[in-house]
């Protein structure tokens, strides 16, 4: 009997009797991160990392939350569990199950570059690991976050000589904080969306130390934004709300903007490779790294990223769930419920 | 090349047309000459002949980055560009390594015409060792040779009028015609006084736009002329220094492909500019018109052909229907007006008698709707529809508004539902855009053409959608999909085809709209396809 199983609700513990991400409600979740692939309403109860708790009730409403640090074991049935960072967004954990000595990681999203914010991700030994493919094939290769800043602040620069304010299309939780982090060293006026708004002073709140930014009324007009930034999610983009930042060039910042055609097909100005997922030599140095016998690959390129890993000598199949697949990158579809996987 | 890739990056982002330009200003403002004449070159479709092949690219990629054949496969297939993949798959070159110019490049793999597989693979290789990313992607774009960015040949003309100082049409003439980018110097190609002569060298084409309001708007019917559109190759055939040349719209010289024309040479006046439509003709022939066209499927088999076979020259036959004369005994008859050029073509083609040659036809008509009726008879004469020109109306410089203007008549249509889908490439790589469509027979459904236009990009996230969780069967890059979308699909013309399981080809097919008020078993059948050929297919 493995330890964990993949049902049509989300991936199962017998023993522990609770779901890891599911997609159907169900008594007990245990949560990776909280991000609306993985997070989702109507569970009885969730157990998260203390740092995703304030995010699960901005996006969830007010539900029933364990919180733990990482590290710190909850014990079921005899069954210990324990998170650790994944390095993906803010309080994104990888779970890991054990019993009677076997042990089992399930990683959520991941990512290995320690962004500054996220937490540096932590190799976990195990026998059984499930890794995400969002970005599982060679093609995709990141670079540095501190070369990607500075592309990002030149991009910017030109901007204002050319007298355009720079709107920057990101996902409003993750790669947002992310790059006010990195841009915040350069301007002291930075403007953003509702939505990421609402995550910043929920994550202020919580404690966190995130610079300082303006958010975007309805009435704010024209006149008042000359060569400034401005941060918004993927819905804003396209939309009348960008028209009050006339003249303008927008940059996207996903992992999808490695291939010219998606920065084309997003009809954006620039677009920079910057991703919250592990790359492919990413993923592949953490699976060896945990020395897992055995690999469960989801949502991505799982069928490639599967059989590349056989061929290189690690047992591995793949397995459908209802994460963040490939079928929308830019997740434009699903975005009025509510925002999909940082990518 | 690093000037030049980070060209092609700003004109692949730029949304607008005026940032495309000034970045082009820019670039023949400080570029080495050699470099500029290249880059007209390349634009202006006179890439180097290719020298080295897709499967020893991968092949050296794959020995590169040791990558399994079939990953590499699949990454084509997101990417949706061989030469991206290769430039996201190969490890970058080293940072401030030998920066050459973009001449020494192009000139290097046209020197590899005659050499090894091995040489070749010396000189590509250690060039990708010099590039980042950028580069190596503009290097392989320049091998495989599709160079697709948004940028028409009308914006290299307006960006080098603009940095020389000369006028537009003059830089235009001057860059169409026969010249080797190898030898031709930038100032030849752009200054003020040419000393060499091109005779071969076509006049840039006017174009016509369609037609967007009601037919009173244009005036008295009296002012116009009115043609058969036809459904051939736009070229043009001169006559100058004792010979003949025959060009296309696309800008490519076709003089051998069509050895029909060669007897004109004998009876054109010398310093002659024929423009018209070169198009296969049958026997047979409509009374008042003297000619009958065949599809554009027969044509199609002449052209991607090196060698013209004596079959195809029986089975074939081209003509050349002759709808303008731009040049007479060597003097630019682009600025007389239209009806008086007409009356010298006409006198021309009648004096030549030729079996190739024929006339464009002048369609009578006194007032808009009788030539409204007129239009509809277009199809069962083998045309597309109507060409209506001013006759005071001087010979314009490319796609313009205002005295020219194409009618056509409306496509056939049929309801399709799609069960193959394919990722498509460029803007659309990633995303399930390249369909397959089919027909009803009996309970069996024939697939019949292919679309990839048509449709929004918002209809298109919502297919690909549909098909990523509607796949029966993956086979390579290719999903069989539940046959439940349904299509009405556009085409200009149907034909016989024996390479087809339906047993017809379509002319220029696209999805027409999104029929969501349609069920699969509501769609048409093989049978309505074979009424549409009998009755236009010929």
């Amino acid at each position: 009997m493995s330890l964990l199983t993949f049902t049509d609700k989300g991936i199962y513990c017998r023993q522990g009797d609770f779901y890891i991400d599911p997609w159907k409600p169900v008594d007990r979740a245990v949560i990776t991160h909280a991000h609306s692939d993985h997070a989702r309403p109507g569970n009885a109860s969730y157990l998260c990392h203390h740092f995703t708790e304030p995010l699960l009730k901005l996006r969830l409403g007010d539900v029933s939350v364990q919180s733990v640090e990482w590290g710190e074991p909850v014990f079921i049935n005899n069954l210990r569990i324990s998170l650790h960072p994944a390095g993906h967004i803010i309080g994104s954990s990888q779970i890991r199950v054990e019993y009677e000595g076997e042990v089992w990681v399930a990683s959520g999203d991941y990512k290995t570059e320690d962004d500054g914010i996220s937490g540096q991700m932590e190799i976990v030994p195990c026998d059984v690991f499930i890794t995400e493919s969002t970005f599982g094939l060679p093609v995709y290769k990141w670079k540095a976050q501190q070369e990607l800043f500075f592309d990002i602040q030149n991009w910017i620069g030109k901007n204002r000589e050319e007298g355009k304010n720079s709107v920057l299309i990101a996902y409003s939780l993750g790669k947002a904080q992310r790059l006010l982090k990195g841009i915040g060293e350069i301007a002291s006026n930075i403007y953003v969306h509702g939505a990421i708004w609402n995550v910043q002073d929920t994550l202020m709140k919580a404690g966190f130390n995130l610079p300082l930014v303006k958010k975007v009324f309805p009435e704010m007009t024209k006149d008042l934004f000359n060569s400034d930034i401005i941060l918004a999610p993927p819905s804003a983009q396209n939309s009348p709300w960008m028209n009050r930042f006339l003249p303008y060039s927008a940059g996207v910042c996903s992992g999808w903007m490695q291939v010219r055609g998606n920065v084309r097909r997003r009809n954006a100005d620039a677009g920079f490779a910057m991703s919250d997922h592990a790359d492919w030599n990413g993923l592949l140095s953490v699976i060896r790294a945990s020395s897992a016998k055995k690999v469960f690959v989801t949502h991505g390129f799982q069928s490639a990223f599967s059989r590349y890993l056989n061929e290189s000598g690690i047992e591995s199949a793949e397995v459908k769930t209802e994460y963040g697949d490939e079928t929308e990158p830019e997740s434009e579809n699903k975005l009025s419920a509510g925002e999909n996987a940082g990518s | 090349m690093k000037g030049f890739a980070e060209l092609v990056r700003i004109l692949g982002t730029a949304t607008k047309t005026n940032d495309k330009l000034n970045a082009l200003v820019e670039y023949f403002t400080q570029a080495d000459d050699r470099d500029k004449v290249w880059v007209i070159a390349i634009f202006s479709g006179r890439r180097p002949k290719r020298t080295v092949s897709s499967s020893l690219l991968i092949e050296w990629c794959l020995e590169q980055t040791g990558l399994p054949s079939w990953l590499f496969e699949e990454s084509y297939h997101t990417v949706g560009d061989l030469g991206e993949t290769l430039s996201l798959l190969i490890p970058e070159g080293n940072e401030g390594g030998v920066a050459y110019p973009l001449h020494y490049y192009l000139e290097g793999l046209i020197s590899l015409q005659k050499s090894t597989d091995e040489q070749r693979k010396t000189f590509v290789v250690n060039s990708w060792k010099e590039m980042s990313r950028n580069e190596m992607f503009v290097f392989n774009k320049l091998i495989t040779g599709n160079f697709r960015i948004g940028v028409s040949q009308k914006m290299i003309v307006n960006a080098l009028a603009r940095v020389v100082g000369n006028d537009a049409s003059v830089i235009a003439h001057r860059i169409s015609g026969n010249w080797d980018p190898l030898t031709f110097p930038f100032s030849e190609l752009t200054g003020r006084q040419s000393g060499l002569v091109d005779h071969s060298k076509p006049y840039p084409f006017y174009l016509a736009y369609a037609l967007e309001e009601n037919l009173n708007a244009l005036g008295e019917p009296a002012d116009w002329f009115a043609e058969w559109k036809w459904d051939g190759i736009r070229g043009q055939i001169i006559r100058r220094d004792q010979q003949l040349f025959v060009w296309s719209r696309g800008e490519e010289l076709m003089t051998d492909k069509f050895p029909e024309y060669q007897p004109l040479g004998n009876f054109l006046p010398e310093g002659t500019v024929l423009d018209g439509e070169i198009i296969c003709l049958s026997s047979e022939r409509t009374e008042g018109i003297g000619f009958f066209p065949l599809p554009f499927a027969t044509l199609q088999t002449r052209i991607g052909r090196k060698n013209v076979t004596r079959k195809q020259l029986t089975e074939a036959p081209v003509g050349f229907i002759a709808y303008d004369l731009l040049e007479l005994h060597g003097e630019d008859f682009r600025e007389q007006p239209q009806r008086v050029r007409r009356e010298n073509l006409e006198r021309i083609v009648e004096n030549i008698h030729s079996p190739v040659l024929k006339l464009s036809p002048l369609i009578p008509f006194t007032d808009w709707d009788e030539l409204g009726l007129t239009r509809l008879r277009s199809r069962e004469l083998g045309s597309e529809g109507l060409m209506l020109k001013k006759k005071q109306s001087v010979y314009q410089t490319g796609r313009k508004r205002g005295d020219w203007w194409k009618w056509k008549i409306d496509p056939l249509v049929i309801d399709a539902v799609m069960v193959y889908a394919q990722k498509g490439h460029g803007r659309r790589s990633n995303l399930y855009t390249d369909y397959t469509f089919a027909v009803r027979k009996g309970d069996q459904l024939v697939t019949f053409t292919k679309a990839y236009s048509g449709l929004t990009d918002v209809e298109f996230n919502e297919v690909d959608y549909f098909v990523k969780h509607n796949s029966l069967e993956k086979f390579g890059p290719v999903r069989t999909v539940k046959p439940e979308l349904v299509f009405e699909i556009a085409f200009e013309g149907i034909a016989e085809s024996k390479r087809h399981k339906s047993g017809v080809a379509l002319r220029f097919p696209r999805i027409n709209r999104w029929r969501k008020d349609k069920k699969p078993d509501q769609i048409n059948t093989l049978d309505d396809l074979q009424v549409m050929l009998k009755l236009y297919g010929k």
